[in-house]
């Protein structure tokens, strides 16, 4: 039974997502690379819904080709002083004695824009997976499904998702607005004409939106109690004590003392404001065995790669040798395709 | 239902209610009418207790919903007792689809998601929006998203509803649905509606009771057309009942209408004087305007007169906005526009706003200035106009504002007059009116028809976009009516209004067939 793509858990894809993207920091191999942004970005055609961010992919993808030109760039004009294969020479511009150890121009190698290449891939290739996630988990909907201590955090960001978009309707609308008086003021002289209209019309939205919200009953629910505020603050202080601790000091016993009741302090009091909540949930994501699929697809993509011998993750560029497959990074690339299976494109 | 023991409610030392008692019964559509500031918006905030706990203010006095007494008690608490729609309901939304809209107040309350899924269904076919529930909320026309907030609310299952004017920013058509809809909550689920509305022809059919607030701290309550008898509200009707005579108003076209025929009351023939058509003040010819894939204006050609007042009309989103602002070169465009030969949008901004100036919809966009007298300064100074013209302008169109008051604290009309102040400084030649009744009460609209008259009277071309058929009935000499970004009607206002139904003022509809636009045309 394939689950809706668009009705699967967010925070699946994103654990899908997150895997392979660790998947693709532990190796340099660009065939294996290849088969994880192939694999990727097959679940995320053949599985995107129509929302808007659903075409977030093609900017990652945008993105990545940036990061792999810059760096591309910079390795033929500065080059990297490895290997004899010269492919080409650029004219060397002498530096001051100062700026030793750079180099501008000079021979270019086969070894040095294979290095740069493969690493940049890499980096490539975690960007795409990133861009998954975007494309693939609604992002309102993640926020919906916090845990219940977070809610009014939460709904703060949801309001500044919808908020900001509006915010810059209304800089158009105002800039658009100086023309009628006559205003070709440029710089910071033209800067009250703009913020002040934009910023009294903010003001003006926020509070009848606070007026909505309060009419329809937010904060209705939540019985207020220091209690479990003075335990989470409590914890966290707990944590940070014993993170120095553990890290700063021999005491480590104290420290790795200190982090386990600031833990457990944690999850007490989170789980105590939770329920001093009693707002419900509308059609509520359900953590389906589809998700929980998708999810350890991704982790198990990672762990294959991991298991990969160092010599066939990472081939060698100096000397320069044609890169190997491992048969576990096929492994790890059919895994990541695994949704396709379980989930379907149909609309729930 | 709703009743109201001796509540008096104060701001500093302004008392907007003085020892008010009133009872709205169970079932009732309740119309709570009044001037601009007389405080509509905080009577309707009294109920649910918005006043005095956000607004603050000195509030005593007891308020009691259904027999229970609530004073005191928190907004949010009462979310299942009573639904408040503020003014703007887009400026309410808190998610973005209808559906979790609908379900958002549900949620806050803690409902049962299996009773919650049920009553977001109810709803939805109750309001008739049940294809609309996975659309974007920003995608929806303005009568579709006033729906949306009015189901948003009733979701919660109140029985009493609060709307602060919900018609004022709609279309003739879109305000119709609006208003029908309110009627089936009151007579076919039995809720009881209380709402301020400032334009009265749209509702006052279907009210029940009626709220008058002179301003002065009382509050008059009764029956519709007794209190609209003696308030300084006068929507089309009561106007035609003050011209005629007649003691009590008529609450619908067909009992005006019935009453006419009854006394035998026969309109003069209208004597128009033709429409000039010269000398020509502005000239556009095939003017398109794309905003992306969207085309908003499909090749517009007009031709307006020097001293003349166009109105504008048709849907939202038909493309009014766009042909004025198209104009004034605010937004780029194709064709050909020409004022006393040249082309405004190719002008700097400073020069195009002497041949053509234009009040934008939230003309509030164009105020930055910490006081009026600092924008009546700008004012001058940007129109290098002598010092005061501004200022002399404002007190010209007979509003007395506060010179050291902050423009962002003035009410709607205020503003508005302020801004067209400030535009009028650089004495244009045409100038462009963005739907400029809204918020406006009826006092304020007659002053503005007047003032427009005046301009024309002066030589300035004038086009008004608007909803209000009433005030275009008024104002205006020639009407055009769009849609789909084309001009598809263009003629004598007493032409364009008196032959359809959408767009004919209320006037109209009484005396049909006889082409009459407005009371005082039938005065003996």
């Amino acid at each position: 039974m394939a689950a809706s793509a668009d009705s699967l858990h967010p925070w699946a894809w994103w654990l899908w997502a997150l895997g392979a993207a660790a998947a693709a920091s532990l190796t340099t191999n660009p065939l294996t690379l290849l088969l994880l942004v192939l694999a990727v970005s097959a679940v995320v055609l053949l599985r995107r819904s129509d929302a808007p961010w659903a075409r977030s992919l093609r900017a990652y993808f945008v993105l990545a080709g940036f990061v792999l030109g810059i760096r591309l760039t910079f390795a033929v004009l500065m080059g990297l002083p490895m290997g004899t294969h010269v492919l080409f020479s650029l004219p060397e511009i002498p530096l001051p004695e100062w700026a030793a150890g750079i180099r501008l121009g000079g021979d270019v190698t086969l070894e040095g824009l294979l290095f740069t290449l493969y690493d940049s891939l890499r980096l490539a290739a975690m960007l795409v997976c990133l861009g998954a996630a975007n494309a693939l988990a609604n992002p309102r909907r993640a926020l919906r499904s916090v845990p219940a201590a977070l809610y009014e955090a939460s709904v703060a960001i949801v309001i500044a998702l919808s908020v900001a978009p509006q915010l810059v309707a209304s800089g158009q609308r105002v800039m658009r607005a100086r023309r009628l008086r006559g205003s070709n003021e440029r710089g910071l002289r033209a800067l009250p004409s703009v913020v002040i209209p934009v910023l009294a019309d903010a003001v003006e939205r926020s509070m009848a939106l606070a007026t909505s919200m309060e009419a329809r009953g937010f904060g209705h629910s939540r019985r207020p109690g220091t209690g479990p505020l003075v335990l989470v603050v409590g914890a966290m202080a707990s944590l940070t004590l014993g993170t120095y601790l553990v890290l700063g000091s021999p005491a480590a016993g104290l420290g790795t003392g200190c982090l386990a009741v600031g833990a457990v302090g944690a999850v007490a009091g989170l789980r105590a404001s939770g329920k001093a909540l009693t707002v419900s949930r509308y059609r509520p994501n359900v953590w389906s065995w589809q998700a929980w699929l998708v999810g350890v697809s991704g982790l198990v993509a990672a762990g294959c790669v991991l298991a990969t011998s160092w010599g066939l993750a990472h081939p060698s560029t100096d000397p320069p040798e044609w890169p190997a497959l491992a048969p576990l990074s096929l492994v790890a690339a059919a895994l990541l395709a695994a949704p396709l299976l379980l989930t379907t494109r149909e609309p729930a | 239902m709703i009743e109201l023991r001796h509540v008096t409610l104060s701001y500093g030392s302004k008392a907007v209610l003085r020892d008010v008692s009133f009872s709205i019964p169970d079932g009732d559509l309740c119309l709570v009418i009044g001037r601009t500031g007389t405080g509509k918006s905080t009577l309707l905030g009294l109920f649910n207790g918005l006043v005095p706990n956000a607004t603050g203010g000195a509030f005593t006095g007891r308020i009691l919903l259904g027999g229970r007494d609530v004073t005191g008690t928190p907004t949010r608490d009462l979310a299942a007792t009573i639904g408040y729609v503020g003014q703007d309901p887009v400026r309410g939304f808190v998610t973005d689809t209808v559906e979790e809209e609908i379900a958002y107040g549900m949620e806050q309350l803690g409902v049962d998601p299996q009773a919650m899924r049920k009553r977001v269904e109810e709803t939805l076919d109750l309001l008739g929006i049940a294809d609309l529930r996975g659309r974007p909320l920003a995608d929806l026309s303005g009568g579709q998203q006033q729906r949306v907030a009015i189901a948003s609310v009733l979701a919660a299952q109140p029985r009493i509803l609060v709307l602060d004017e919900p018609t004022s920013a709609l279309d003739p058509t879109a305000a119709h649905d609006v208003v029908a809809t309110l009627t089936t909550l009151v007579r076919e689920v039995g809720l009881t509606v209380v709402l301020a509305e400032h334009r009265l022809e749209r509702v006052m059919d279907a009210a029940d009771s009626m709220i008058w607030l002179p301003g002065d701290g009382r509050a008059v309550a009764g029956d519709p057309s007794a209190v609209l008898a003696v308030a300084d509200v006068t929507p089309p009707l009561a106007e035609l009942a003050h011209v005629l005579r007649w003691t009590s108003v008529p609450l619908s076209v067909r009992d005006a209408r019935r009453r006419v025929q009854r006394e035998q009351v026969t309109p003069p023939e209208p004597r128009d004087a033709p429409l000039p058509t010269q000398p020509v003040a502005l000239a556009a010819a095939d003017l398109r305007v794309r905003y992306g894939a969207v085309t908003a204006l499909k090749g517009a050609n007009l031709v307006v007169a020097a001293g003349t007042v166009t109105s504008l009309m048709g849907r939202n989103g038909a493309g009014k906005s766009s042909l004025l602002w198209a104009l004034q070169g605010g937004v780029p465009s194709t064709g050909t526009v020409t004022v006393a030969g040249r082309d405004p949008r190719t002008l700097a901004p400073g020069d195009a706003r002497r041949l053509v100036s234009l009040v934008p919809q939230t003309a509030a966009d164009l105020l930055y200035l910490p006081t009026v007298a600092d924008e009546c300064h700008q004012a001058d100074v940007e129109s290098s106009a002598p010092p005061g013209s501004c200022a002399t302008l404002l007190a010209d169109l007979g509003i007395t504002l506060d010179p050291t008051a902050d423009p962002w604290e003035l009410s709607e009309g205020q503003r508005l007059a302020l801004v067209l102040a400030v535009q009028l400084t650089a004495q244009p030649s045409v100038v462009l009116l963005d739907e400029p009744t809204r918020g406006l009460d009826y006092t304020s609209k007659a002053a503005l028809a007047d003032l427009v008259a005046r301009l024309a009277a002066k030589g300035t071309a004038v086009v008004i976009a608007t909803h209000d058929v009433e005030f275009a009935a008024r104002a205006s000499q020639r009407t055009i009516v769009m849609a789909e970004g084309e001009i598809v009607a263009d003629g004598p206002t007493r032409e364009i209004c008196t032959s359809s139904a959408a767009y004919a003022p209320q006037t109209a509809k009484v005396f049909a067939p006889f082409p009459v636009l407005v009371p005082r045309e039938v005065a003996p």
